[in-house]
């Protein structure tokens, strides 16, 4: 279980860090998304793995997951959710102004 | 009593809320903001007296008990940084007043402040590193909104280059806290501070420590992330150009000094060589990129991020009078560099141009901005009485006194291509004949809400200098403070 997930994560974050360094907007934003997933999937990760626990700590329960982390996450979420869409609406308006999705904001020059 | 630690980070949300409702009356939402501003200097001005009473004040936010709720705390580091915050926050809305124009203001200029500096503030003042996190979220939003304010083209592509790589360095600094979360089982930085050191897989805390610094390096600039730095600062209005530059990547110089000295302190062989490395390259590659530029504000950030190095450099070196010196720096660093930002706005106003060949002879037309340059410039190259010898001398002495004779060297050396960077301003705009003598020299009359934040923060870098004993003082109860953090720990712990 451990295996599978850690390798999850580590596909993500290659294949999101991949996309990032593309030089168009779209397969950037891609990239980024991808990354947050990953970086979420990470974050939520670290109150360990477990099956059939409850979340709520009371003191005839003698194990429990982790509730910190899951309330980390959703924060997380919201936030790299609004700059997602933030960095979308941004990318939109610079390629309907330049009229490129190019990073650099102009086209590189066709080898001479 | 502690309840005042969370007026820095409200009352200028409040305000944004009010200037949000001006947004139509710009003169209105100008006053509102200013009011606002002034507040927020008066209540930090209590915030500092209560830290110089108490030493260190801490407030669980709601009342929430130890691990689940979130503290705020002041101590000297904090207090000071919110308080030259306030300072700074005042001046450029004051002269926002002449530099934004009424449709920036319609599109939300105020409001975007004003929440930007209760981000910063809260930054300053939070002590759990998730919320430390969110702080730095909001600060990142509203920088986005102000710098896509009525966009001219060229600063949309700034801004998604901006926008992406502060997403990356989000998602780095995100994964750190998951993995000393996982490590340690807290985020309250004085709970990290016992916790950290009893971690036993060090190899892990260490590399925690790492993927941090790379986070916050991002945001304070150093070497060589801060490529995205001189790339969207430039296209900024002064005013603006002069916040950002002043203040944001100082807060991710406040978070490396929190958190590597409060957190990641047992592995300093690794990590505090990798800071001193970090800084020097940032130092040095910082100032010889400045030399060869010709537009203002882009010397200007190369500065930023050659003057980042020496406080980073601070940090590494980790005795008292390091830390206190990187402290004065960067209290000195925010004021002048920010000053000079509005400067070169004015210099602009003046000739039309940001351009040192377009510009001249503006000592002889512009004896009052001369000054207002002259003061700030030259306390960056280091001349003494200026605050920023004091700081330079401070952190060489520092360096030299634990050893670190390179780095003194390199400092130093990094001093005088400053001075070459501000003399070359100088006697191009200043000194220079006016390339355009068939034009009237003179432009437009400075206007007093110009010249009045100007003048003013040259008067405190003036008494920053003048007064550096006492300062120094407080810098180095600061430093102790830092470095022996039991009673921060202790207000925390103890419920404040």
């Amino acid at each position: 279980m451990e295996w599978l997930v850690s390798a999850c994560f580590g596909v993500m974050i290659a294949c999101g860090v991949y996309l990032v360094l593309r030089a168009r907007t779209f397969p950037v934003i891609l990239g980024l998304t991808l990354m947050g997933y990953a970086v979420n999937l990470f974050l939520f990760l670290t109150g360990r793995l477990h099956t059939n626990l409850p979340d709520i700590i009371s003191p005839d329960q003698t194990r429990y997951a982790d509730p910190l982390p899951q309330a980390l996450v959703l924060t997380a979420i919201v936030i790299g959710f609004a700059m997602i869409a933030f960095l979308v609406v941004l990318s939109l308006r610079a390629l309907g102004e330049l009229d490129t999705d190019h990073v650099d904001g102009q086209q590189e020059k066709p080898p001479a | 009593m502690t309840n005042l630690l969370i007026l820095p980070i409200l009352l200028p949300m409040v305000f944004a809320v009010l200037t949000i409702l001006f947004r139509t009356h710009h003169r209105h939402a100008n006053t509102m903001a200013i009011i606002g501003a002034v507040l927020h200097l008066f209540v930090s001005c209590l915030l500092m007296a209560a830290v110089l009473d108490r030493k260190v004040i801490s407030l669980w936010v709601g009342s929430w008990p130890s691990p689940a709720g979130i503290s705020l705390v002041a101590d000297y580091l904090g207090a000071i940084m919110v308080l030259v915050t306030a300072v700074l926050h005042t001046a450029v809305v004051v002269y926002a007043r002449i530099d934004i124009t009424v449709r920036q203001i319609q599109s939300g200029f105020y409001p975007f402040m004003l929440l930007l500096t209760a981000a910063i503030c809260g930054a300053f003042l939070t002590g759990d590193l998730f919320n430390l996190y969110v702080w730095f979220e909001v600060m990142l939003m509203t920088s986005f909104g102000i710098m896509v304010m009525e966009n001219p083209a060229g600063r949309l592509t700034n801004a998604v280059k901006y926008v992406t790589l502060n997403l990356v360095s989000t998602m780095v600094l995100l994964t750190g806290i998951g993995l000393l979360y996982g490590l340690t089982g807290t985020l309250n930085l004085a709970d990290l501070h016992d916790k950290a050191a009893r971690v036993e897989n060090t190899a892990l805390l260490t590399s925690t420590a790492l993927m941090l610094m790379t986070a916050f390096g991002i945001k304070a600039a150093l070497f060589p992330l801060f490529f995205w730095l001189p790339a969207s600062y430039h296209t900024l209005p002064a005013s603006v150009a002069a916040f950002f530059g002043g203040m944001l990547t100082k807060v991710g110089v406040y978070a490396l000094i929190r958190l590597f000295t409060l957190v990641f302190v047992t592995q300093t062989h690794i990590t505090h060589t990798a800071l001193m490395i970090a800084g020097i390259l940032t130092m040095v590659s910082g100032v010889v990129t400045a030399a060869s530029q010709m537009d203002i504000r882009r010397i200007l950030s190369f500065h930023i991020i050659s003057q980042v190095g020496y406080m980073v450099l601070g940090l590494s070196v980790l005795t008292p009078l390091a830390l206190a010196a990187a402290l004065i720096f960067m209290v000195h660093n925010i004021i002048a560099k920010a000053n000079l930002f509005l400067v070169g706005g004015l210099m602009h106003r003046v000739t039309g141009s940001f351009h040192l060949t377009q510009m001249g002879s503006l000592y002889k037309t512009h004896g009052l901005l001369s000054l207002a340059f002259f003061i700030p410039a030259f306390s960056l190259a280091g001349f003494p009485p200026l605050s920023g010898f004091w700081g330079k001398l401070l952190i060489i002495y520092a360096c030299l006194e634990s050893r670190h004779y390179l780095s003194a060297a390199l400092a130093a050396l990094v001093g005088l291509l400053t001075l070459f960077s501000m003399v070359k301003i100088w006697s191009e705009a200043f000194w220079k004949p006016s390339p355009r003598s068939d034009t009237t020299p003179a432009g437009e009359k400075l206007s007093f809400w110009s010249l009045a934040p100007v003048l003013c923060l040259c008067l405190f870098t003036v008494l920053l200098g003048l007064f550096i004993e006492p300062v120094l003082q407080l810098a180095l109860v600061a430093g102790e403070q830092l470095l022996n953090p039991a009673a921060y720990i202790l207000a925390v712990k103890g419920g404040g």
